[in-house]
């Protein structure tokens, strides 16, 4: 396998798990925080962001646990318990740092970073990379695109949801039900993505 | 077995080193050292950094009223933050109207201290202190109304004006897993410094008034802290009209004891309502301040007078008592005090007698 194809097969990777594998969409994980925080697109936008941080250097801290750590003591079967003390101890950490470097982004971003340690996307994410034996690449690739497709259907779910906000939905739909018809619309519209990455 | 320790001892220590990092993260990045708070341009203090604004502020002895104690849902903490206060956080938007933002007033729980920092808090805030007490008489005025005599102890004097009031601490008990702060009006004279009493009426399934009722005893300790308000009589020597209801009696108690020690001749007409004989007290009181002071005249009032035997005085609500009573084109100073529904009420009928909206003065119950 020659350098081009291998970035071929990296941003390919990225796309996929933006959109044809989307986490929210395919797999319906980070769906609490995907319903309860969809109904402003900033407020959106900024958890979505938040995750897209975490998740790429989550993905990466968790992998170079799991190589150097967990596989040679064959300790593999504790990589439930590893990552997500991980994923906590780092949002925590950056949490104080970006409250310590910018106020302006702690309140956008760092409010929202207390939610993101109870995500299950994130620590999906990591579990899948080890399921799928990525390489340290990939595995930034794919948290960083998992990311992205959480950002992405979040935002457009809060779009959807403002247009929403006027029209006239049956009583028993309101609220989470409407939100979850959406959700499956959206996911419906995801698969459509696949036949571009077969052109790849 | 020797996979097994390997496997908790790696885990452990991990998890330990992590933690470890957390904490030297703590100590090093969240620590913003010593800041100085500018309070109206003139005073400032040197405090440790990293805690919220209203915490600072408490333990440097300065008391903002706040009831939901530091949560960011009551809004009583308003503080004007002139400089260093940062950019107002999406918790404090829904509590802050337009004007309010435009004038630097925030939310002093939700405000972190991260630097210097400059504040603007009324006067009078200086002179608020935490006190503690001892519960010397606790008397019943009516089935449902309590008044509570606080001998100070430590600091052992309070100086306050009539009409003002305190915040008692409710300390955690079965039912409150937590202290709640809530406001009483003072119903003694100012002219007593070392002690307070206050009215208090049993709201069914109130937190302070349940503990009050069914816990709280002769000699045990409580705290509060106060003074707080600006309720109270204006300067001029203008007629008066008061008009309160239930433990709304509080301040104006206060008040005219206040009134007769210092001699004060104003024309003042006081209605109380109340719903039945038995919620009536400090009647004769009243009766006794009508005879020291010529100008004072007490009205009580029931609205449903056919309990509790024979009755010779006014009946109906009490705004159409205050309607009957006062003349059209009165030239007067309103007082009120009780709940929001009924100094609403209160204030269309003062209004159609004449009254201007400036000269009505509240202390409304929340």
């Amino acid at each position: 396998m020659n350098l081009g194809s291998e970035v071929v097969g990296i941003i390919a990777l990225c796309f996929a798990a933006a959109f044809t594998q989307n986490i929210v969409l395919t797999t319906f994980l980070g769906l609490c925080p995907f319903l309860s925080v969809s109904r402003e697109v900033t407020t959106a936008a900024g958890l979505g962001v938040a995750v897209v941080f975490v998740m790429t250097f989550t993905c990466a801290l968790d992998w170079l646990a799991y190589r150097y750590v967990l596989q040679p003591l064959r300790l593999e079967f504790f990589r439930f318990i590893l990552f997500i003390v991980i994923i906590a101890a780092f949002v925590q950490l950056v949490e104080m740092i970006i409250e310590r470097g910018s106020v302006t982004l702690y309140q956008n971003l760092g409010i929202f970073l207390p939610l993101i340690t109870v995500n299950c996307a994130i620590l999906g994410a990591s579990l899948f990379m080890v399921i799928r034996g990525y390489s340290f690449v990939q595995t930034v690739a794919y948290g960083f695109g998992s990311g992205c497709g959480w950002l992405m259907a979040i935002v457009a779910m809060a779009g959807i949801r403002r247009k929403l906000a006027n029209d006239r939905i049956p009583a028993g739909l309101q609220g989470p039900g409407i939100a979850m018809v959406i959700a499956g619309i959206m996911a419906l519209a995801f698969i459509g993505f696949s036949g571009v990455l077969q052109g790849l | 077995m020797l996979s097994l320790t390997i496997a908790v001892l790696v885990i452990s220590t991990i998890s330990g080193g992590l933690a470890a990092l957390l904490v030297l993260a703590e100590r090093f990045i969240a620590n913003y050292g010593e800041c100085q708070i500018t309070i109206n341009g003139e005073k400032t203090l040197a405090a440790e950094g990293g805690r919220s604004l209203l915490e600072t502020l408490a333990s440097q002895k300065i008391f903002i009223p706040s009831a939901c104690g530091g949560r960011g849902t009551c809004a009583l903490c308003k503080v004007k933050v002139l400089e260093g206060g940062g950019p107002v956080a999406p918790t404090e938007l829904p509590l802050l109207s337009a004007d309010e933002r435009a004038a630097n007033v925030r939310i002093s729980c939700q405000v972190k201290v991260r630097n210097d920092i400059a504040i603007d808090i009324p006067p009078e805030l200086f002179s608020v202190r935490e006190y503690r007490g001892v519960v010397e008489r606790i008397r019943d005025l009516t089935h449902d109304m309590k008044e509570l005599g606080i001998r100070l102890v430590e600091p052992s004097e309070i100086s306050f004006t009539a009409g003002q009031y305190v915040q008692l601490v409710a300390p955690e008990y079965k039912g409150s897993p937590e202290p709640v702060y809530r406001a009483y009006s003072v119903s003694s004279p100012p002219s007593r410094k070392d002690a307070i009493e206050l009215i208090i009426r049993l709201v069914p399934g109130g937190i302070c008034t349940t503990w009050v009722f069914n816990h709280l005893k002769r000699g045990d300790e409580v705290r509060l802290n106060g003074p707080y308000g600006q309720f109270g009589l204006t300067e001029s020597d203008a007629e008066m009209i008061w008009i309160a209801g239930g433990s709304g009696m509080a301040p104006f108690w206060s008040i005219a004891r206040d009134m007769a020690e210092k001699g004060v001749e104003s024309k003042c007409t006081y209605f109380f309502g109340a719903l039945t004989q038995k919620d009536l007290f400090l009647v004769d009181e009243f009766r006794e301040l009508e005879r020291k002071m010529p100008g004072f005249k007490f009205i009580p009032a029931l609205s449903e007078p056919g309990e509790g035997g024979k009755w010779d005085g006014e009946t109906g609500l009490i705004t159409d008592v205050v309607g009957r009573h006062v003349e059209q084109g009165t030239v007067a100073e309103a007082y009120l005090c009780g709940s929001g529904g009924m100094i609403k009420a209160a204030c269309k009928v003062l209004e159609a007698k004449g009254i201007p909206e400036e000269r009505m003065f509240f202390d409304e119950f929340t």
